[in-house]
This record gives structure tokens, C-alpha cells and sequence, in this order.
């Protein structure tokens, strides 16, 4: 019995401006994978994020998001850019996580206020609910936005470097909750740069350096000879680069 | 002189001061939400050259059919959204920020309302266009303009939240609808419709006031959008209110009275508004226990 595939990366090729950031990149992401996505900075880590979130056309190749509509994939991008001076409470922030349910008009009935309040226990914001944005901590702020990733009940969510800047109780936190989606069979991917809590937390690590390095159980990918293999990346876009030779 | 006769007084005796009421009242009801929604934007500056924008159309037809209020309503807001969609589209279809795409097209629209007055050149008409007349506000006017006030609400109610969730965080909305881009057009013909309902009673160049100050005003003293957006309303039609009391009293003209009671309105509060006004911010009061 083989799990089902969720993600399908066919020759992939993303960039801006015909200059590639992940070049040529094959693969597949089995559904309820925990998959760590690291390497370099430069390396498209970020870029591969945005295109299987929909946010970014592919250059060449194709990503194949097996039955999954893009509501179904709920994205956290690296310092997410929420305007926090916008007069906006903790609650109402983590309510637009109901857009799937509620969309435009819909009414937040009974039940939501129920859920979105769980949400909020869960990342330990109780009592934060009446709280502007503008007045949270980095921690507190990321804290609310993995409670509104909670209420978009998403088969696949995406992560980038969710737990930059924060301290060790909060990533233990917010770790917890990616564990319970694990255990949900939801498909995780993030990206990080800590090899220590992705060899202690992530079954599976795509090593990212424009071509993918490895891919595969964390332990092997992550293995010195691959890491110093991702440091030699230094390719920068060129502006008299030659079209792609292995472009089909 | 009683109370009665300073605040109540002129509005029983005259007509006109009833009909200007009345006038702000309904342009209150439009501007406050959606000046509110350009400050959180931060396009307060585009509110401003869309008001600018406006000149050129309203001259033109005013060139055609001299002080008709449809011809200069028609085209106040042909010209009005020419801009706000055109720099709307150039700004999401390229790299050029919304300011910059803006400021070109102010440029152009308000060179061109020169260039159209100066073809028929009697000033006397043009302040009309220029400064408003809310003192002489015909029924077809307030009408116009009740009517504006309306479809401001409806609307508002319908793109409401695709409104606060772009602004908060657009690449969330992006993510889970495609609602960003037809609200945000919606919300910028609102803005034209209101400016040219201003017009009439404020003129082109200060009915952006009734917008920017009183949303400007009101963010000093609260910190949620719901209360935020009424009490700019609230604001907003105050000044009307006391700005005709002034300019009754003291024989100023009315709309720069309304516009710089806005003005004192919005000075107090930078200085003293609870929400981090000047002075409040600076007063140390005691630290809480948690």
C-alpha cells in the first residue's frame, strides 16, 4: 500500500525575470509528509513556497497539486506582511482564518466564535482576544497567525521560516501545533535554517540550492558532504546568462 | 444671545442653513467610512489628487451646459474614475507604485482643466466649481447627494471585509480569494462618487477634507476600525454642523469654515487624543501592575 501523492514537481524551473531561482526540479511530495525544505539563503526556498501557494507562475516545467483546490492550501509567508499598525483586533485577525467557510457575507455563527476561540487557547493567546495587532511581540504576532492557519483547516500548508526570531518556548509551542497537523495526515512544508530542530523534528528534508541537492530522510540529506555541496551554490543571476540548455 | 439663537437658531429661521444641514449630513455618512479607508491605505495623498483629477471633468461640462449639475456631476465622475482606474490598473499591472501612477495622471487631468477653462475664462462661475456652494444646495443636489451616501453604504457592506483584509495582509487575501481586486476598485469609485458629491457643496478642492480630517482625527482616539469609522462619521458631520454656525455668525464663507473646524478638530486631538496624541504620549503616568 503506497501513500497517495499530494505534490508533483514536473522539471521544475521558477524565477523572475527568466532568471531562475530553482532550476530543474523533480519530485514528489507524498500526502501527510512533514517535509523540511532548507539550504542556503538564495537558494529558492521562498520561491518554491509562493509557486505551490499559486503566487508565482512557473518559468518551466509544472507543479501538480494532486486534487487539491487552492483553498486547500494555506500559506505563511516569511515575515508575513500584515500591516501592524491597521486598527485590528487578535480575534478579528485570526477570524479571517474562517474565509473558507464564511467568504464574503457569511455569518460567524455560534460554532465558529467556538472555534476561532480554541484557536486562540491553542496558541496560548487567551485573554490577547481584544488586544490591536499593533501592540503584540513578535512572538505573540506569529502566535496569531498560526491560530488563523489553524481555523483554515488546510490539507496543505506551507511555512516559511516560521520560527525565525523567536525564543525557545514559542517555537516548542508552535512546533506542537505543526506535530498535531502531522498527526492530522495534513501535508506540511517549511522552510528552516535550525538542521538541529529539523533533524529532531522533520521525518523528510529537501536540501535546496537552485537544483535540489538531496531529498529524502532528514538524516541522509542532511549529511556533511550534501551541506557543503548547498554552501558552494554561488550562481548569481547573470545578465548575459545563455538560454537554458536543458529547457526541453 | 441664548444658546438657542448661537446653535439652533439659524437653522429653524433659514431655509438655506436647514438644506446645508441636511447637505453634511449626507456627505458626512459617505466621507467618514471612506476617508476612514484611504488613511488605513494609506492613500490619503491619492484621495487628494482624485479630488484634483475631478477639476478637468467637472470644467468640461460645465464648458458644455454651463452650472448644470448633471453635466458637471457626469463629467466630475467620468473624469474622476478615468484616473482612479486607469492609475488603479497601471499600478497592479506594473512596478510603479499607486502614488507615482497617481500623481502622473493628476498631473495630466488637472493640466488639462486649466487648459479647458482657460478656453471659455470666466472665473466668476469657475469658483463655484472651485470652492462649492453649500449654502444653495437645490433639491436635485442633495438628492444627488443622499443618493451617493446610500449606494457608499451598500457598497461598503458588500466588500467590506475583502477592504480590512487588504489592507491588513494582502498576501493572505490573495491566498484565499480573488475579491482584492474588484474591491479595491469598488472602493476607489467610491471615492470619486464622494469627491464629486462634495464637489457641489465643498468644491473640487476642499471636499477631500471632509474625508482626510476627520478619519485623520478620529484614529487619535480610538484603536479598533468599527468605532473608527463612526466616529469619523460622527466628526465629520460635526464640523459641517459647527462650520455653518461659524460661517453664519461671523459671515465667513462656509466651506472653508466647515473644512478648518475639521482642521482644529484634528489639532487638538494630534496634541491631546487619547491614542497617541503628542502631549498624551509624552505625560508619564503611573506603570500597571500586568
Amino acid at each position: 500500500m503506497s501513500t497517495p501523492i499530494q505534490l508533483r514537481f514536473r522539471d521544475l524551473t521558477l524565477g523572475y525575470e527568466r532568471h531562475p531561482a530553482v532550476h530543474h526540479l523533480d519530485g514528489a511530495v507524498e500526502e501527510g509528509a512533514l517535509l523540511a525544505v532548507c539550504g542556503p539563503n538564495g537558494a529558492g526556498k521562498s520561491t518554491l513556497m509562493k509557486a505551490i501557494s499559486g503566487a508565482l507562475r512557473p518559468l518551466g516545467g509544472a507543479i501538480e497539486r494532486c486534487g487539491l483546490d487552492s483553498r486547500d492550501i494555506a500559506y505563511l509567508p516569511q515575515g508575513a506582511e500584515v500591516d501592524r499598525s491597521f486598527p485590528i483586533s487578535v480575534y478579528d485577525l485570526v477570524a479571517m482564518g474562517l474565509w473558507r467557510r464564511a467568504g464574503l457575507f457569511g455569518g460567524i455563527g455560534k460554532g465558529n466564535h467556538a472555534r476561532i476561540a480554541d484557536a486562540i487557547a491553542a496558541v496560548g493567546l487567551t485573554g490577547f482576544e481584544r488586544r490591536p495587532i499593533g501592540t503584540l511581540s513578535g512572538g505573540q504576532m506569529q502566535r496569531t497567525l498560526f491560530a488563523r492557519l489553524l481555523l483554515q483547516d488546510a490539507r496543505l500548508i506551507l511555512l516559511d521560516e516560521p520560527f525565525n526570531a523567536l525564543d525557545a518556548k514559542t517555537v516548542s509551542d508552535l512546533l506542537d501545533l505543526v506535530r498535531r497537523w502531522h498527526g492530522e495526515k495534513r501535508t506540511v512544508l517549511a522552510v528552516l535554517h535550525d538542521f538541529e530542530l529539523v533533524r529532531a523534528h522533520f521525518p523528510q528534508t529537501l536540501l535546496l540550492a537552485r537544483g535540489p541537492v538531496a531529498w529524502g530522510p532528514t538524516a541522509e540529506v542532511l549529511a556533511p558532504d550534501n551541506l557543503l555541496l548547498a554552501r558552494r551554490m554561488t550562481e548569481a543571476p547573470q545578465d548575459g546568462a545563455a538560454p537554458c540548455s536543458a529547457a526541453a | 444671545m441664548s444658546v438657542y439663537d448661537l446653535l439652533v437658531g439659524p437653522f429653524a429661521e433659514f431655509e438655506f442653513m436647514r438644506r446645508a444641514l441636511v447637505g453634511v449630513f449626507a456627505l458626512a455618512i459617505g466621507a467618514g467610512p471612506v476617508g476612514a479607508f484611504l488613511m488605513l491605505r494609506r492613500m490619503s495623498l491619492t484621495g487628494d489628487a482624485m479630488a484634483h483629477a475631478i477639476l478637468p471633468g467637472a470644467a468640461l461640462g460645465f464648458l458644455f451646459s454651463g452650472l448644470n449639475l448633471y453635466a458637471m456631476t457626469v463629467g466630475g465622475i467620468a473624469a474622476g474614475l478615468l484616473v482612479a482606474v486607469g492609475a488603479g490598473v497601471i499600478a497592479r499591472a506594473t512596478e510603479l507604485k499607486e502614488d507615482a501612477s497617481m500623481a502622473a495622471f493628476y498631473l495630466i487631468s488637472l493640466a488639462l482643466g486649466v487648459m479647458i477653462v482657460s478656453l471659455k475664462g470666466s472665473n466668476v462661475d469657475l469658483l463655484h466649481v472651485l470652492f462649492g456652494t453649500v449654502l444653495g444646495l437645490d433639491d436635485p443636489t442633495l438628492i444627488l447627494v443622499a443618493g451617493i451616501a446610500t449606494l457608499t453604504l451598500v457598497t461598503l457592506a458588500i466588500i467590506w471585509r475583502p477592504l480590512v483584509l487588504e489592507c491588513v495582509d494582502p498576501t493572505f487575501l490573495a491566498s484565499v480569494s480573488r475579491a482584492g481586486g474588484p474591491s479595491h476598485i469598488a472602493f476607489l469609485a467610491l471615492v470619486v462618487l464622494n469627491l464629486v458629491g462634495g464637489f457641489h457643496a465643498l468644491g473640487t478642492l476642499l471636499s477631500v477634507g471632509l474625508m482626510m480630517l476627520p478619519a485623520a482625527t478620529a484614529r487619535f482616539w480610538v484603536r479598533d476600525l468599527t468605532p473608527l469609522v463612526a466616529l469619523a462619521t460622527c466628526i465629520a458631520f460635526a464640523s459641517g454642523a459647527i462650520g455653518l454656525l461659524v460661517s453664519y455668525h461671523f459671515g465667513a464663507p462656509s466651506g472653508p469654515a466647515i473644512i478648518l473646524v475639521a482642521g482644529a478638530a484634528y489639532a487638538v486631538s494630534v496634541l491631546i487624543g487619547p491614542a497617541g496624541g503628542i502631549v498624551t504620549a509624552r505625560v508619564q503616568r503611573r506603570h500597571l501592575e500586568a
